[in-house]
């Protein structure tokens, strides 16, 4: 094996009472694509920003080229040569592609054009320097920022979880540019949790659970099975059954919903239609920000139609577009949002007054006042049924990690017993074990009759739970797809909305 | 270098400790002040602090200020939890005075034992009726409502000056702007003998109890925090945010207006120009100063009232000026927000860090 180009010696990061990396050893070799693979919570984000230079290790050396050095900021890891992409992307909407690129890269923009253009032909990186950032799709954006990175010439480029953004078509396109800048000389850090795109793409694998490395291997020696063990420390869980059920009656129909976003970049929904039956589920697929967030608001009641369009939204046999959320949960609906922290949950309130927010109608008042016994036996009963890691019904909700207050929430709602459940990215954040234990709970509320809507960017997700699955793009709802019948791809096509276009 | 780094949970020690710290910390740096300005420091203090509480006289002046400001704090500190943030209480306070004495001014014959107490709940409806104009903005144009109850202050105030200069004048008071002096059946019972405190210090107390049971126990109360900690929680669940600011900026406007009428059917006897001495202003540090808990607020009403009495006497004997007392009172708020910021976060040393 040739001298690495990046090593990690022992190092260590605690934040409070967690170790968020313990005595971690990693050595990436030049012109490799090694990936990083682990649950969320595993460490991967904190090693990546002490690689970064964001943070500073508690112990531990780095080694660049077989020299140490010492990053304090992400500046100097630059100018060393380490580039790096962020899940979430830092560019102005309002701006050119070449002008975001200006912020961060000295030269004239005529000439940055031209650079961007060469490396587009060259890697693959196809993007108009002049078009305005708001009007790119979610890849052209992720390209921009590659590019952004490239233009600073890097030894090493860190890719955080790249492909959680986008549809499976622009994931193929993505690995192509990966493997030529790789063949260009460029190392690659590649985050991931998915054992598939780890297999197909890297050289090298660094397995994580608990902030140690459980695993350094050559991931197309081994199979899905030896990595998720790897990753999880147990065999996958078993996959989900649903059980064959007869149509039941119609519990949620949207009929040509319209809604102009009050965000000026944001996404208005054009004649959205779609009919909910009890015992089925169904997903709503597509990538974030084509409208799902003004979707869920409409369905919730956070977002209320004038009372003469009260029909374009019916419940349970009723209009309810005119209704607050109070009143569609009193006919029978639940709700969990995508944000937990601060719309799902009161960061600084016990998880006893979180209860309160939605299930207070269960006997949790007398009078007006609230009885703090019920109040703390159904938040105990809550914790033990969901099997939520927490102190008590004491701890406030913003201590519990992202998995286990999405449990919590969870929890809460199905205890309402309602006859729609409606929850959006049900398991964004939460670790395999969590996330298999919430489809089944979906699952399970299904073959109970209850009609179950799902909003999610996870399509592994959805092919395994949904009874029908339909697409979101650009505020527009697909026909409805069975997938038993209908590939991956072909749902791709309509995420990224050429399908019926030849492709 | 030294940075804040948030806790993993609120401290509850250090809740309870802010207050004092920030009255620690406020009486030293006005003790430099002092110092600097040539006073005597210990004199100073002595009349400012301690003095308040040596005499049963000076005492019962303590608890005659308190229940003003008591009350005040009560209401302001419900809509500040919902961050509902009313600064306007001051014109709150002046349209209950006036509200209230419009009972004496038009029938100063009227006798009998409901007199007061219809002056009180008159009081009460004009401070809500005040709140009902920043509330409506607010809810209809998303106006900001602490610019507006403050506006509304300004306001009330002319308003005040127009009825005492003109309709209201005593017609037999010399010309000076005040109204008649009222009956004696417009004025609240005395509680102590032989003191000016009043049957309102009483109310005042259990408009106290109340305000701990509507915030601590009730669904209603609960309401409003979930509004002021995280809003898009209280849209999810299903609580009206219109009602969250309705109730906060009525209750607030209330209870202000409760005490402006207890001012003239109380210590006073008639409306007055100088009913507006900043009790208004004076309750918003009382309400922070208490943590916003209806209990806290109890023991930082009578603090503030001491140093109301504590600033006269320190005038009187050691030769302070008009403005050294609002000098400690702004101190005492900035100390407290100082405070109360560890309360959330602790300081962490940081070795050697360039950028």
């Amino acid at each position: 094996m040739p001298a690495p180009l990046l090593s990690l010696r022992k190092m260590t990061k605690t934040y409070g009472q967690t170790v968020a990396n313990s005595a971690i050893d990693l050595d990436v070799a030049p012109g490799s694509i090694h990936a990083i693979l682990g649950e969320n919570g595993a460490g991967k984000s904190t090693l990546m920003k002490l690689i970064y230079g964001v943070e500073r290790p508690d112990a531990g050396e780095v080694l660049w080229n077989g020299a140490p050095i010492h990053l304090s900021s992400p500046a100097e890891a630059r100018r060393l040569g380490i580039g790096m992409v962020f899940q979430h992307f830092s560019l102005f909407e309002t701006l050119t592609v070449v002008e975001n690129i200006s912020l961060v890269v000295p030269g004239s923009k005529t000439d940055l054009a031209t650079r961007i253009r060469a490396l587009g032909q060259d890697f693959g990186l196809l993007v108009d320097p002049f078009a305005h950032v708001h009007a790119l799709s979610v890849g052209e954006r992720q390209r921009v920022e590659i590019i952004r990175c490239l233009l600073t010439e890097p030894r090493l480029l860190i890719l955080d979880e790249p492909t959680s953004v986008l549809p499976p078509q622009a994931v193929g396109l993505l690995f192509d540019t990966l493997r030529r800048l790789r063949d260009g000389g460029v190392s690659i850090l590649f985050i991931s949790h998915k054992l598939d795109e780890i297999r197909a793409l890297c050289d090298r694998a660094t397995i994580l659970r608990g902030g140690r490395v459980t695993g350094d291997v050559d991931p197309r020696e081994h199979d899905a099975h030896d990595l998720a063990r790897m990753m999880i420390g147990r065999d996958m869980p078993a996959p989900l059954h649903l059980d064959p059920m007869p149509p039941g009656e119609l519990r949620l129909e949207l009929m040509g919903l319209n809604h102009a976003s009050d965000d000026p970049f944001g996404i208005g929904l054009a004649e959205v239609s779609l009919r909910l039956h009890a015992g089925e589920i169904l997903g709503i697929a597509g990538i974030s920000g084509n409208g799902q967030s003004e979707l869920s608001r409409l369905i919730s009641g956070e977002t209320v139609l004038p009372h003469g369009r009260r029909d374009e939204i019916r419940m349970l046999d009723k209009p309810v577009g005119h209704l607050g959320p109070a009143a569609r949960r009193a006919i029978g609906f639940a709700f969990v949002p995508e944000e937990r922290l601060g719309r799902g949950a009161v960061p600084d309130m016990s998880l006893a007054d979180n209860s309160l927010l939605t299930a207070h109608p269960l006997g949790l008042l007398k009078r007006g006042l609230i009885d703090r016994q019920a109040e703390a036996s159904f938040t105990a009963a809550c914790i033990a049924d969901f099997d939520v890691r927490t102190t008590g019904p004491d701890a406030e909700a913003g201590s519990l990690s992202g998995g286990n207050l999405q449990k919590f929430i969870m929890g809460r709602e199905i205890s309402l017993h309602p006859r729609l459940l409606f929850v959006a990215q049900p398991t964004w954040g939460v670790d395999i074990g969590a996330a298999t234990a919430i489809r089944q709970r979906l699952v399970q509320m299904r073959n109970a009759g209850v009609a179950v809507l799902v909003i999610s960017e996870e399509l592994e997700e959805l092919f395994e739970i949904c009874d029908r699955i339909q697409v979101l793009h650009k505020g527009a709802l697909s026909p409805s797809l069975d997938p038993r019948s209908t590939r991956p791809e072909e749902i791709g096509r309509w995420m990224i909305g050429a399908a019926g276009v030849a492709a | 270098m030294i940075r804040l780094v948030r806790r993993e949970r609120a401290s509850r020690k250090l809740a309870v400790a802010a207050p004092l710290l920030a009255l620690f910390a406020a009486i030293l740096s006005n003790l430099i002040l002092f110092v600097a300005m040539g006073k005597d420091p210990a004199a100073v203090f002595y009349a400012l602090l301690l003095e308040p509480f040596l005499t049963w006289s000076g005492f019962s002046e303590v608890l005659l200020k308190t229940g003003p400001l008591l009350l005040i704090a009560q209401g302001l500190a419900i809509g500040f939890r919902a961050k509902v943030f009313n600064i306007g209480a001051e014109g709150q306070f002046i349209l209950g005075a006036i509200f209230a004495s419009a009972i004496p001014v038009y029938f100063l014959q009227a006798t009998g034992g409901w007199i007061w107490p219809a002056m009180l709940v008159m009081g009460g409806v004009g401070g809500a009726l005040w709140a009902v104009v920043p509330a409506f903005w607010r809810v209809r144009l998303n106006a900001n409502e602490i610019l507006v109850t403050l506006m509304m202050s300004l306001i009330a105030v002319q308003l005040l000056n127009y009825l005492l200069l003109g309709p209201w004048k005593d017609p037999m008071g010399f010309n000076f702007p005040q109204s008649v002096m009222f009956q004696y059946d417009a004025m609240i019972p005395i509680l102590l003998p032989g003191t000016r405190v009043n049957v309102s210090l009483l109310l005042a107390l259990v408009a106290a109890f109340i305000a701990w049971i509507y915030m601590q126990r009730s669904f209603g109360g609960y309401q409003l925090l979930v509004g002021g900690l995280a809003p898009e929680a209280a849209t999810y669940a299903g609580f009206s945010q219109s009602r969250a600011i309705w109730l906060s900026l009525l209750i607030g406007g209330f209870a202000a207006g409760l005490a402006g009428a207890a001012e003239v059917a109380g210590p006073i006897g008639q409306l007055q120009r100088s009913i507006s001495t900043g009790y208004g202003y004076a309750a918003i540090i009382v309400a922070y100063l208490g943590g916003l808990h209806p209990v806290g607020i109890v023991a930082s009403s009578l603090l503030m009232a001491a140093l109301y009495i504590g600033g006269d006497n320190a005038m009187v004997s050691a030769d302070l000026p008009v403005a050294a007392v609002r000098v400690f009172q702004g101190s005492l708020l900035v100390c407290y927000l100082a405070a109360i910021t560890f309360v959330r976060y602790r300081l962490v040393r940081t070795k050697g860090a360039t950028s």
